[in-house]
């Protein structure tokens, strides 16, 4: 009996045995309330319950009513794209449901953390965060994931990390974390870029408006941002280029950064013109402005030092930012007196927790994922609607907030969605190369976010257009791959799915199963079905049912 | 345009065929969009081409000669329709000087390629703390929102690199196509309609449950976008890109006389673009940026213009010009060339020009301005600004704001809650309004 035949009856009877018992569990769920038995998280973990308490002291504060605990399979697909930075493949989509174990979800965030995927995910975020999406000239991105792999990799203490970053020298790919700051002196601006950018970046500072002016909204001087500024002048970029003999050409070879011979205090400019100088000072520390003393080595101590440095407070934002799309502060990265935190001691307390783990990135994933307010499903309710940070309100975590797939994440995730992980079709290089230049189309298409956060929706008509198009061979275009992704050629996630098992409200089960890690509802699976009656071919009806899937906006948005 | 037609079928039926099997989803009433026609739009639709002339073009030998300097060069100036003189080797263009005029003092300082580029298209020096809008972002956000008729972008980039739309959000980018009016990706292949179709159906089922999910704005953000690329693909306004519509002679007229035609192929880009933007205009595209480049000239400066970049511009300017002034449209549409900055005046060992911003000149015309003006001048070796006042890149974007009627008052936000003045406060030019 062909797929054709369509007999329902022979779905009911023949299914598989795990998609069946699977449909029966999804039917029969419903709704968890957050603190119902079945879903145990981080239990005995004093940190995890002082965010909870924290946080559940802000909804009542706030008169608001949490959203229930998310189903299994929203948590499991919001949990991989966070941590690994894909959907998850249908077999741990099958498994995870079957698992009856109550702290089966502490179990996927431990098992996520020691996945690749995870150091793959936090790499990509975190060099996207230092170079931008599009690499700038004499800027070398596998140099910088390379150093951000180790770190990661090895979980290496995060004022570590930064104290390299800052102090780096040396050739881009002996020593990635130049990488950094060979991308923020693009311009040749005497570090202004460098320095704006570290306070934001890594201390969660924004000097930037002080480079011209005293801050209008806080303590910040303009004297400030030239002593911070000083501390980078001994920093120089040097670019070598090389002489091709095939093209006989000059060709960009490599760039490195080297010590400049630089004393004294820097020269800037008030804007009644008076010329003012500044020398390094950080935090009131001051050091030696003599020429024997390394700056940056000295900036790098001076901000990964203390009980509760700024490095500490501004990672801990981010990482919250991270999973729940807000941090405690907005913008993430403008922290200070003038710029209350939703939770203050909630943020002091998680600052404070991780220096004391010694700067353990993934101690604090765990303490974030594991809360309760990480559990909660994206739908929100009548007690919480107006818990909207999209809208402008403060973010109280009674909901998850949704968020667009990043453009690497959707990449990784349609590879997964069509099974091009396992079919090893091609070599890592070759995949790699062509993941390198799909993400390039689609940052054009998208805009790079680093500048400026977003909070709209900024898919563009180019970025759908992307998307829609399974043309193989489009004018004006590369090969595209949703062509792929929806191919009903030999080999083809699609040719597999048509001639294994199962009847065609199976096959539909699985293709939401694959895309959306979850089935279909009863109406969608009904609707569905009546487009392949519809169809003289159902292969083709399959085919755009697919397309359909991975096109939607439940499949893009993180939620 | 990129739907291909199925056989036996011309195109108004198989837009009939799918409006038919679309009326059936109300959810995806795409279709409603197609009805709209180019020539039932409004006429006097406000428009500017910007011709980008990438990499930095020598305005000293083409638009602000220096005979008898050393600075000079190989070239002579010509006289023209307008009050001014220009380069010999730009005769078309001498003849519609009538209607184009030179701002000969223009003083930017920013020499480098990537900061001149922000400059001119922002009218502000880059800035660790904003992405400022380019003016045709600028344009897409005050007009092109407005033209409610409009389903293809405001603001089109043929054959160039992107501008950005900074703070004014990703739906104010440019929308780039090369110089045969390709769109990347909207060239579905051979998918047949009735297929697109049931993907649309299909997708508005799983779209709508989600967006009923009651998860906040992004789901219904979504689906517009999408939306927006379908009403896009769709639309009659799409065949504004398809240059190949105009006869051989319109065509001619902007790349010059068939005898040129072995350059048809690299050397009529340039026309061939412009002659686009000018379909795009009638379509109701109020900002079209066309880059040409092969400026940036610091070696045989004189061989490359004479030969391979001024017979090009001045065919292109010279054919817009006309074919504006036939059709009654320019006094609508305002023509700004432009590059990062100009050269040295002084000519280096390989007999090139490199890099300089203290004193150039940008050509700006039609949209209703005086024509045939020299505004402002430089000392007689190209040196520096002679006249007193210079001009910067807003006061150019300001002339132009208000030509299309975009009060100067206007204020942008950044996304960090920093008003922005439009093209940085910079005057609309005296010399061009009066």
């Amino acid at each position: 009996m062909t797929f054709g035949q369509r007999s329902e009856q022979r779905f009911w009877m023949n299914g598989s045995v795990v998609t069946g018992m699977l449909l029966a569990t999804l039917v029969c769920s419903v709704a968890v309330a957050a603190d119902d038995e079945s879903v145990r998280l981080g239990a005995g973990d004093p940190v995890v319950e002082f965010i909870n308490a924290k946080i559940r002291q802000g909804w009542t504060d706030n008169e608001v009513m949490p959203s229930p605990a998310a189903e299994d399979a929203e948590w499991l697909r919001r949990v991989y794209l966070d941590i690994v930075g894909h959907i998850p493949p249908v077999e741990e989509i099958e498994a995870f449901l079957k698992d009856k174990d109550k702290s089966k979800r502490a179990k996927v965030i431990e098992k996520l953390l020691e996945d690749p995927g995870y150091v793959r995910n936090f790499t990509t975020v975190w060099t996207n965060n230092c170079i931008g999406q599009q690499t700038p000239r004499f800027v070398s991105r596998a140099g910088m994931e390379k150093f951000f792999r180790e770190a990661f990799g090895r979980n290496r203490p995060w004022n570590e990390v930064v104290y390299d970053l800052v102090a780096a020298d040396g050739h881009y790919e002996q020593n990635g974390a130049v990488n950094y700051l060979l991308a923020q002196m693009q311009d040749n601006d005497d570090g202004v870029q460098a320095t704006a950018m570290t306070a934001r970046l890594f201390l969660g500072l924004q000097v930037q408006c002080t480079q011209c002016h005293n801050h209008p909204f806080n303590d910040w001087k303009q004297d400030q941002f030239w002593q911070f500024n000083s501390f980078f002048r001994q920093a120089q970029k040097r670019e070598h280029r090389k002489f091709n003999p095939q093209t006989g050409q000059m060709e960009d070879d490599y760039a490195e950064i080297v010590f400049r011979d630089f004393d004294g205090p820097v020269y800037y400019e008030k804007r009644n013109g008076a010329m003012q100088v500044a020398f390094p000072i950080f935090e009131g520390h001051e050091i030696d402005s003599g020429a024997s003393s390394d700056r940056r080595v000295e900036f790098a101590k001076l901000i990964t030092s203390g009980e509760k440095p700024l490095i500490a407070s501004a990672m801990v934002n981010r990482t919250w930012g991270h999973f729940f799309s807000y941090g405690f502060t907005r913008p993430i990265d403008d922290m200070g007196p003038h710029n209350p935190s939703t939770h203050p001691e909630l943020l002091d307390r998680l600052t404070e927790e991780f220096v004391k783990s010694g700067y353990d990135v993934k101690q604090l994933i765990r303490w974030i994922a594991n809360s309760e307010a990480y559990s909660l499903t994206s739908k929100f309710g009548t007690k919480n609607t107006h818990d909207s940070p999209g809208a402008g309100e403060t973010a109280l975590f009674s909901h998850m907030y949704i968020k667009p797939m990043r453009a690497e994440q959707l990449y990784d995730s349609l590879i997964v969605a069509t099974n091009a992980h396992r079919s090893g079709r091609s070599g890592w290089e070759e995949s790699e190369r062509q993941r390198q230049q799909w993400l390039q189309q689609f940052v054009r298409a998208f805009g790079n976010d680093m500048a400026e956060e977003s909070n709209n929706f900024d898919g563009t008509i180019p970025q759908a257009l992307m998307m829609m198009n399974t043309n193989p061979r489009p004018q004006g275009g590369d090969a595209t791959l949703m062509s792929g992704a929806v191919s009903l050629e030999s080999g083809s996630h699609l040719a597999e799915l048509l001639a294994g098992p199962g009847g065609e409200a199976q096959k539909i089960q699985q293709l939401f199963l694959t895309s959306l890690s979850r089935m279909p509802t009863r109406s969608e699976l009904n609707g569905m079905q009546k487009f392949l009656r519809a169809n003289r071919d159902p292969r083709m009806a399959l085919q755009d049912m697919f397309w359909a899937l991975l096109n939607s906006n439940e499949f893009i948005l993180v939620h | 345009m990129h739907l291909p037609t199925p056989a036996g079928m011309n195109r108004r039926h198989f837009m009939r065929h799918l409006a038919a099997s679309a009326a059936t989803i109300p959810a995806l009433n795409f279709i409603s969009h197609v009805q709209a026609n180019a020539a039932q739009l409004k006429r006097n639709n406000k428009a500017c081409i910007l011709m980008w002339m990438s990499g930095g073009p020598p305005t000293i030998d083409i638009w602000d000669l220096k005979p008898g300097s050393k600075n000079g060069g190989e070239f002579k100036p010509i006289s023209t329709k307008g009050n001014l003189q220009i380069s010999e080797h730009m005769p078309k263009t001498a003849q519609v000087m009538d209607k184009l005029s030179v701002v000969r003092a223009m003083s930017t300082r920013e020499a480098d390629h990537g900061r001149g580029r922000y400059y001119m298209h922002t009218s502000y020096v880059p800035n660790p703390t904003v992405v400022h809008p380019a003016f045709g972002s600028v344009v897409s956000y005050e007009v092109g929102t407005k033209r409610k008729e409009l389903e293809i972008p405001a603001f089109v980039s043929i054959g160039g690199g992107g501008s950005s739309p900074g703070f004014l959000g990703m739906s104010h980018s440019p929308f780039l196509v090369d110089t045969s009016g390709r769109i990347r990706n909207a060239d579905m292949g051979d998918l047949e309609p009735a297929r697109l179709n049931q993907r649309l159906e299909m997708l508005g089922v799983i779209e709508d449950g989600f967006i009923k999910s009651q998860r906040g704005e992004y789901p219904q953000a979504h689906k517009d976008i999408y939306q927006k690329a379908v009403n896009l693909m769709t639309s009659q306004q799409m065949e504004a890109f398809k240059v190949d519509q105009e006869s051989p002679e319109t065509l001619a007229m902007y790349t010059g006389a068939p005898a040129q035609g072995g350059m048809m192929g690299g050397g009529g880009q340039f026309g061939r673009g412009l002659l686009m933007a000018r379909r795009l205009v009638e379509a109701g595209v109020p900002f079209i940026e066309i880059d040409f480049g092969g400026w940036d000239l610091h070696n045989n400066v004189f061989d490359t213009l004479k030969n391979q970049r001024l017979p090009q511009l001045d065919a292109g300017i010279a054919g817009l010009v006309a074919d504006l002034t036939q059709r009654g449209m320019i006094d609508d549409v305002t023509l700004v060339w432009m590059g990062e900055f100009g050269r040295t005046p002084r000519i280096n060992q390989d007999v090139g020009r490199d890099h300089w911003a203290a004193s150039w000149s940008v050509m700006i015309g039609g949209g209703g301005l005086n024509g045939g003006v020299a505004v402002g001048e430089t000392d007689k070796d190209g040196t520096s600004i002679a006249s007193g006042k210079s001009y910067l890149p807003g006061d150019i974007w300001a002339t132009v704001a208000r030509q299309m009627g975009i009060p100067l008052d206007t204020v942008h936000t950044s996304k960090r809650g920093r008003p922005m003045r439009i093209a940085n406060g910079g005057s609309p030019i005296q010399e061009l309004i009066s």
